[in-house]
């Protein structure tokens, strides 16, 4: 099991700098392709790309239309109806559900960032006797389903008395995350390791090293970590249904799913309401991509993590 | 780090000043320790408990009933297990080998545009970065049998699309198709892997007169197994998994679970999830994780294992 996992998370890393590099356009190699091969190429990609983005431009034209013509052909959002975001957050508590995802959100990443690189550095800097065993356990927690421990980890917060609260969506992050740790000591294991010795010798404590020396050096790294934890929080649906009950608590993802059962199919049929949420929901997502988008590719290029 | 401890011989062991090396150890572990305490707690403490709780009868409510390996002879016998089962290894089937032939193909298409690689890129992975909950109400529109965009498109080149949210038959097919529009992460990683590939081997290889396809399969193929073998194992894996979107469109709201075909896109997680959560049978649900703990460990362990043979046979022919 073990071994499976190390390979499958390791063979496509060969170093962080190398990945980085590979993600460089080759031009020179461009440049002797035939002309009319470099348009078909681009001309594939180009109708691949438009298949990709019709779902979006559906969905932000029908989500601007009236109830009547949500399915209308076409892809203009005529008649224009902007209205139906002002009614989503009429009928139900939206702002609530993004200020929960936000805050949510932010918990679980810092959570998980900071106490990952605490880990990761206490296994790139320290030599002692079973590291690599249990690095290698670790990665090895990574196979583990989430189905397996779900339901005890139910009964702890539930004896803590913490289900209906949003302390279970990011609390367990405060341990650390394998891929994190992986991901982490990699950056780590790329800083000479003089620096730290000299500021050893320097007089500087081991946490001294971690956050004055360490922290602020894999910062893009960090970076990384942060982004792709608060994706996976915002995006989370799972831990919402088994925790929460009172819709106030609601995270985005939950509350979506609300409005989708109260004014979907089986509901109202209010379409307009379900895709204006829809796209609130997907907005900040696009807005973070947008601002982060060098560390999601090089995240998962690098780390080879997958969404 | 050098260790220049000099060991005084001080009678009181405890009083001691610890050495250079033990004061580092305490210190690793002062690292390790939120990492320790997170798997105790979180993985090897509920993995005891869900494998306990699997021999029992529970409902939250009343204590824990011994029910010695009840459980595990039930859901052999179990028809919406064994439905579950079959449709998530079914859209295992579909899904791990068209994301990865697809996503290898958009891969090697990036490769060749130059500067448009950003733009397209960033195209394919936008998907990845909406709400699962956001796609699969966005599919349950789009695969909508009379208004949605996916039939209205098959109409336009002359085809009458399925039913793909009613009929049982194409509920499966619509959820692959749905999928397939999330590939982004896979593409990026193939995206790597290729520009990794050192541009001498490509020289050498046409040296030795190798045409396109030759180069394709003995240089790039051999050189991103790599990345091949990892996105096969982590697609299969999370394949296994799938919970969001599918629960989105079709459970969770009694209404629209008689509407639609429910039964025909009950997954594994979905099943599992409605056990545990809805009828409260915890030890049910316990044993069902941990048949698919071994039916992932068994389909990763094939999987190593056919690769191993698949790198040796390259190793071989070269």
């Amino acid at each position: 099991m073990t071994s499976a996992v190390e390979r499958s998370a390791v063979a496509p890393v060969s170093g962080v700098e190398p990945a980085r590099a590979a993600l460089r356009r080759p031009a020179a190699e461009e440049a002797r392709r035939p002309r009319w091969q470099r348009v078909l190429f681009v001309a594939a990609l180009a109708g691949a790309a438009v298949t990709f983005l019709l779902p979006f431009v559906w969905l932000i034209s029908a989500s601007l239309r009236p109830r009547a013509y949500v399915f209308a052909p076409g892809f203009l959002p005529l008649p224009f109806a902007p209205e139906n975001y002002t009614a989503v957050w009429g009928v139900v508590p939206l702002v609530t559900w993004l200020f929960n995802s936000l805050v949510v959100g932010v918990a679980a990443a810092a959570a998980v960032t900071i106490s990952s690189a605490w880990v990761a550095f206490g296994f790139a800097y320290f030599r002692f006797p079973g590291r690599n065993l249990l690095f290698g356990l670790v990665l090895a927690t990574m196979m583990l389903p989430f189905a397996v421990t779900m339901i005890p980890t139910y009964l702890i917060w539930s004896e803590l008395r913490l289900t209906d609260t949003q302390v279970p969506l990011w609390a367990g992050n405060l341990f650390g995350s394998a891929f994190y740790i992986f991901l982490l000591r990699q950056f780590l294991l790329s800083l000479p390791r003089e620096y730290f010795e000299a500021a050893r010798v320097d007089g500087a404590s081991y946490p001294q090293l971690f956050w004055r020396l360490a922290f602020p050096l894999i910062r893009p790294a960090l970076l990384v970590a942060f982004v792709f934890e608060f994706k996976a929080s915002w995006t989370d649906l799972l831990k919402p249904l088994i925790y929460l009950r009172d819709e106030h608590l609601y995270t985005l993802p939950r509350g979506l799913k609300v409005v989708l059962d109260r004014f979907g199919y089986g509901g109202e049929q209010q379409w307009e309401v379900v895709l204006a949420g829809s796209v609130v929901a997907t907005v900040p997502m696009i807005i973070l991509f947008f601002l982060a988008q060098r560390h999601f590719i090089e995240g998962i290029a690098t780390g080879g993590r997958k969404g | 780090m050098t260790t220049t401890t000099v060991r005084t011989p001080t009678p009181g062991r405890r009083r001691r000043r610890p050495s250079l090396a033990r004061r580092e150890a305490r210190w690793a572990l002062l690292f390790l320790a939120p990492w320790i305490v997170g798997f105790l707690v979180f993985q090897a403490g509920p993995m005891i408990a869900s494998a306990w709780l699997s021999l029992t009868e529970y409902d939250v409510i009343n204590p824990p009933e011994y029910t010695g390996l009840d459980n595990y002879r039930q859901l052999m016998s179990d028809p919406q297990v064994a439905r579950s089962l079959g449709n998530t290894v079914y859209y295992t089937a579909l899904h791990v080998p068209l994301v990865m032939l697809l996503s290898l193909g958009l891969a090697l298409l990036l490769k060749r545009v130059g500067r448009l690689q950003g733009f397209f890129r960033t195209v394919f992975y936008l998907p990845v970065m909406t709400p699962a909950v956001a796609v699969g109400i966005l599919f349950l529109l789009l695969l909508n049998t009379q208004d949605g965009l996916i039939n209205r498109g098959l109409a336009l080149i002359g085809v009458d699309g399925p039913s793909w949210t009613t009929d049982p038959n194409w509920v499966m097919p619509g959820i692959v198709l749905m999928s397939l529009w999330s590939l982004g992460s896979t593409v990026i990683i193939y995206l790597a892997a290729l520009q990794n590939v050192p541009r001498d081997l490509y020289e050498a290889a046409s040296i030795d007169g190798a045409g396109g396809w030759a180069r394709f399969r003995h240089v790039t193929l051999p050189m991103i197994s790599g990345a091949l073998f990892f996105t096969l194992i982590v697609n299969t894996i999370a394949s296994l998994q799938m919970f969001t979107e599918v629960y989105t469109m079709y459970f969770g709201n009694r209404e629209t679970q008689n509407t639609f075909n429910s039964d025909a896109a009950t997954f594994y997680v979905i099943h599992l999830f409605q056990e545990a959560f809805q009828f409260l049978h915890m030890g049910y649900a316990s044993a069902m994780a941990w048949l698919l703990f071994l039916i992932i460990l068994v389909i990763t362990l094939v999987q190593v294992k056919l690769s191993n043979r698949f790198v040796y046979y390259e190793g071989e022919e070269q």
